[in-house]
């Protein structure tokens, strides 16, 4: 260990010479990182139409500065809030499930003996994962429609048929459900990649002391997988503004906006349908920025608190 | 050790635990397959369940003796092949630099690079830039160029690469090679698994996307299966449109719609099963180290 610190001396050599002597590697990132700045960073600095009253055209930058007018707009919109609000209903919701329904399965997915039996039930988990949001939702749609299996089995059982997917009421349940019908198994993947990287001998001395399946578990699987845990954690908390957009354009309609309205949908029906540009870049800032914050605190109180964080 | 034993109560209440999960992820596929096969009388009169009802395989004829449908789908595997092909390139010669130690300015890059992956642009400048600044409307880059780099992908492919035996490049460099010769002559082939592994997740991307098409592709002759599914879901799209002879519309409007959804699933199942193993191992070699 420490003969390996000592390879890596500081190299003090000019930063040109470096680069020069470097630059056939350097060059493999000239095109990707062209690729960044116009795709990924061109968008940030596009955002200043949130302060500029843009009236769409090629051009951003040729309108004049309106300041903070639309985001105290937005502040005074009941639409927003309501969109607000239902998101933050929406991501916890499916968070406080998700979570540690995934993490028990994959924890006993970890116990299965049967080497076969273990990756028949991996490979059915993930395989939702690679399904089509449009074919999730239509699957959805048919499976709680008015002739679909569910009311089939409330009809047997004498109770009036329900049409779930235009009462506002049931909406978070069916965007809760069918998310992790979607995720179960796929989220699963890291927890258990991070289980084959315990040392087994851990194992082996629990079990010398006496250690049960449970102990097993709790004091050597647990800790072991804690930081791979707080590194998902802090992902879903920084997404906790931004509940899956596409699942919900596809599944809501003006019935049922009223639950399913989420931030995103907003921005799109302001922005794109409503031509509204400036005004929906606010909100979609705001929303960016807020899960920006929160990912940036998450990750600060996990590093305090159990020294594992993602930077 | 009686604990121990295959046969203890954990084993078994566990194992009825995994058929519960199997059976819950596999309904709604065998669902939809049993209605597609089913008449539209037994659907709306709620009796399909789990087998299909008065089989028939009407709007499968329906379907595939319409053109249309395979011009959608063929424009799909246009989009992935293309799409798949600049993404893969791209993410493996910019992770190739980043996994690197004795590069200096990666301790600029690499943050570049990871920021993206906690603050995006959003929609509304994403979508001036790429419909109204660069102009890619209705054409095959919006679709494909947008979104080849994810910064998730170049993490996973980066930490693949640092996990490479250093000696294996010595030895390249040895017998003669230069940084281009090593990358494609020995990292390169050495990296199938996570190559796979990306190509899976770009490729599965393209397949299913139906929303960037729908903002930027505005001529239908362009359009991508998921986007043409997506309009039959919404019923925007007649029994009649897909080529079904008035008395067949009456029968298929439902059964359609599974049918439909079928056909445009069926590759990724089929193939699904044979880049599995790859995935799960790209995956776990990437998360681990990382």
């Amino acid at each position: 260990m420490t003969a390996q610190a000592q390879v890596k001396a500081v190299d003090t050599t000019p930063l040109w010479r470096h680069v020069k002597k470097e630059w056939k590697l350097y060059s493999f990132l000239v095109i990707p990182v062209i690729y960044f700045i116009i795709f990924k960073y061109a968008p940030m600095i596009g955002n200043i139409i949130a302060f500029r009253k843009y009236r769409g055209g090629p051009n951003i930058f040729g309108s004049e500065w309106v300041g903070f007018t639309y985001f105290e707009m937005f502040m005074k919109d009941p639409t927003f809030w309501r969109a607000f609000f239902n998101d933050l209903t929406l991501s916890v919701s499916y968070l406080v499930v998700k979570f540690p329904v995934t993490l028990i399965f994959a924890l006993l997915l970890n116990e299965l003996r049967n080497i076969k039996w273990k990756k028949f039930v991996q490979t059915v988990s993930y395989l939702p994962h690679f399904i089509s949001m449009v074919i999730v939702a239509g699957m959805v749609k048919e499976i709680v429609s008015l002739n679909g299996p569910i009311n089939s089995v409330l009809a047997s059982l004498g109770v009036d048929k329900i049409s779930f997917i235009s009462l506002p009421e049931w909406f978070p349940a069916i965007y809760v459900t069918s998310g992790v019908w979607q995720s179960l198994g796929w989220g699963t993947i890291l927890y258990l990649a991070a289980m084959t990287g315990i040392n087994t001998s851990l194992y082996e001395a629990a079990k010398i002391d006496g250690a049960s399946r449970l102990r097993l578990a709790m004091h050597v699987t647990i800790p072991g997988i804690l930081p791979t845990v707080m590194v998902l954690l802090i992902l879903d908390i920084g997404s906790i503004l931004g509940s899956n957009f596409e699942k919900i354009l596809l599944l809501y309609n003006p019935l049922t906006y009223e639950t399913a309205d989420v931030i995103s949908t907003y921005v799109y029906r302001m922005g794109i349908t409503g031509g509204n540009f400036s005004y929906a870049t606010a909100v979609g800032l705001f929303e960016g920025i807020i899960g920006l914050i929160l990912v940036t605190t998450a990750n600060a109180v996990s590093k305090r608190t159990t020294k594992s964080g993602l930077w | 050790m009686k604990r121990n034993s295959t046969f203890s109560t954990f084993n078994i209440v566990n194992t009825l635990f995994m058929i519960l999960i199997v059976l819950f992820t596999l309904y709604p596929f065998v669902y939809l397959v049993a209605q597609s096969f089913s008449s539209e009388a037994a659907i709306y009169a709620g009796k399909v369940t789990i087998f299909p009802v008065e089989f028939t395989t009407k709007t499968y004829e329906v379907i595939l003796s319409k053109p249309d449908f395979f011009g959608y789908y063929w424009n799909t595997v246009v989009y992935s092949v293309i799409g798949t092909f600049i993404a893969v390139a791209a993410t493996a010669v910019m992770s190739y630099p980043l996994s690197k130690d004795k590069l200096r300015l990666n301790k600029f890059f690499i943050p570049f690079v990871l920021f993206t992956m906690y603050f995006g642009g959003g929609l509304i400048p994403n979508y001036i830039l790429i419909a109204k600044t660069l102009e890619m409307r209705d054409t095959i880059w919006a679709i494909v160029i947008p979104g080849a780099i994810s910064a998730f992908n170049v993490i996973l492919m980066k930490t693949f690469f640092a996990g490479l035996p250093y000696e294996l490049e010595e030895a390249g460099r040895v017998d003669g090679l230069g940084v281009f010769g090593i990358f494609t002559r020995i990292i390169l082939p050495l990296s199938k698994p996570i190559l796979v592994t990306i190509m899976l997740f770009v490729m599965v991307g393209i397949w299913n996307n139906w929303f960037g098409p729908s903002l930027y592709l505005q001529s239908k002759e362009k359009w991508p299966v998921a986007l043409y599914l997506k309009q039959i879901i919404d019923n925007a799209v007649s029994p009649t449109e897909i080529g079904a002879t008035s008395d067949q519309t009456s029968q298929i409007a439902a059964s359609i719609k599974s049918t439909a959804m079928v056909l445009t699933s069926l590759p990724i199942i089929c193939i699904y099963p044979f880049v599995q193993k790859y995935f799960v191992q790209g995956m776990m070699i990437g998360a681990v180290k990382g």
